[in-house]
């Protein structure tokens, strides 16, 4: 605090909701309209509609932290120190237990050996 | 980089306190840790839920079907709309609590009194709307029938529109009543209320109405959920043990059990942080209006819980694809 002299940031503000509001409009649409195109595709186990999907929310996860907990305003340290952490340990949790989710999925629909599972 | 090394630490100060490592104070930055921590749990719990549906990949439910409602509109078909009226909601409530940390730094008390408030009104808002949409869930629409495998049957027309219980189950004049523990043996009793019509009831509406089929809870190549022939339907009927309405916790009518567990116990514990946050918002609310930040000449207090604010937000953004969009 009061390190720096705070200029009013309110028109950043608005600029962020903006963007935040268009990617949820343009998600919702994608979601009620389901393009063919997308959503009968697979990238590594998913569709790319849920790519974009998943895309579109790091995007407003990222402007959430970055402009409304306004971690652009903070020491690189202290950002990475937050994010490093979170992005390294979700990223890492997710891919082992989706991995061992599918795997088990295979297991009980193909394998000889389900009833020793 | 390079931020924890101090300018005091030559003169031997470092250990004399007011030292901010990494340049933000105390109160900051533990608050920040605890948003680290907090968010890494609900990770957890999203993985979780999505290690769940990889692994019952080909029979989850779709969340259109389910989430469908609307106010005022009953009976449209109205996917996603209510979700994303919520999410705005919360990140309106957001934009004005970032607007109160905004003034703060200007040192406008009423200003960010009034902010505060909107937060807090956002903020209640969004539970009611919570509330509402778990009373759709509980209670559902159309209803189903449950296996003994314990796979759930939903009811279609020739057109595949789904059918509730109540437009064909057959009336018989057979009594079906609650086995409570004062009519039998002391440890019988059922723990959930009797679904409206019972299983033979079910069961005989649908062999009176040949126009009916069933859809299981599996998945076509179109992505769909699989509609079984008559003579099948009616094969798949002698299996049939529950009537389930709504949704529990041991039970639901939209497919999976996981499904309804994970629906409750994510965006309730969500809910919940929503609820504390509202009311750590009414506490600094009233400190704002007391004046206890003017005395302070700091306002650094509303800039903390407006982290854990737009932390929930954060949350929520996360909750929003992964139970309604994914």
């Amino acid at each position: 605090m009061a390190h720096t002299a705070h200029e009013s940031n309110t028109k950043r503000i608005w600029v962020v909701f903006g963007i935040l509001s268009v990617i949820t409009i343009i998600e919702v649409i994608l979601g009620i309209d389901k393009p063919k195109a997308l959503y009968m595709t697979n990238l590594l186990s998913m569709n790319l509609l849920n790519w974009i999907f998943i895309i579109l929310t790091v995007v407003k996860a990222y402007y959430i932290m970055w402009a409304f907990m306004h971690l652009e305003g903070e020491k690189g340290s202290f950002r990475w120190s937050i994010v490093g952490p979170l992005v390294f340990l979700i990223i890492y949790l997710v891919f082992i237990l989706l991995v061992e989710g599918n795997y088990i999925f295979d297991v009980f629909k193909n394998s000889d050996y389900r009833w020793i599972f | 980089m390079g931020a924890t090394v101090t300018t005091t630490a030559t003169n031997g100060k470092t250990w004399d306190g007011g030292n901010e490592p990494m340049g933000a104070s105390y109160g900051k930055m533990m608050m920040w840790f605890f948003i680290v921590s907090d968010a890494l749990t609900f990770s957890g719990f999203l993985a979780a839920y999505g290690f769940s549906r990889f692994k019952f990949i080909e029979s989850w439910p779709i969340a259109d079907e389910v989430f469908n409602h609307f106010p005022f509109m009953h009976g449209v078909d109205a996917p996603m709309y209510y979700v994303a009226l919520m999410t705005f909601i919360l990140i309106f409530s957001s934009v004005t609590m970032v607007l109160a940390v905004d003034a703060g730094h200007h040192m406008k008390k009423t200003k960010v009194a009034v902010y505060m408030l909107l937060t807090i009104i956002g903020g209640f808002i969004f539970l009611g709307s919570q509330a509402w949409e778990w009373k759709n869930f509980i209670q559902g629409t159309y209803g189903a029938v449950e296996t003994k495998g314990g796979l759930i049957l939903q009811f279609v027309d020739k057109d595949g529109k789904r059918v509730a219980l109540g437009d064909f189950a057959a009336h018989l004049p057979k009594e079906r009543e609650q086995l409570t523990r004062n009519k039998g043996v002391w440890y019988m009793s059922e723990s959930h209320a009797t679904p409206t019509y019972s299983v033979e009831q079910v069961v005989e509406g649908f062999k009176a109405n040949p126009d009916l089929l069933i859809r299981s809870e599996f998945n076509t190549k179109d992505k769909t959920k699989t509609v079984l022939s008559r003579e099948e339907s009616l094969k798949k009927l002698t299996d049939v043990k529950y009537v389930v309405e709504g949704a529990n916790l041991i039970r639901n009518e939209y497919g999976h059990k996981l499904f309804a567990n994970f629906f409750f116990f994510i965006t309730g514990f969500h809910g919940f942080h929503v609820f504390t946050g509202v009311l750590i918002n009414i506490l600094i609310f009233f400190n704002v209006i007391l004046g206890t930040y003017e005395k302070r000449r700091s306002y650094e207090m509303v800039e903390k819980v407006g982290l854990y604010w737009h932390f929930v937000d954060l949350v929520w953004v996360f909750v929003f694809t992964f139970f309604y969009l994914v």
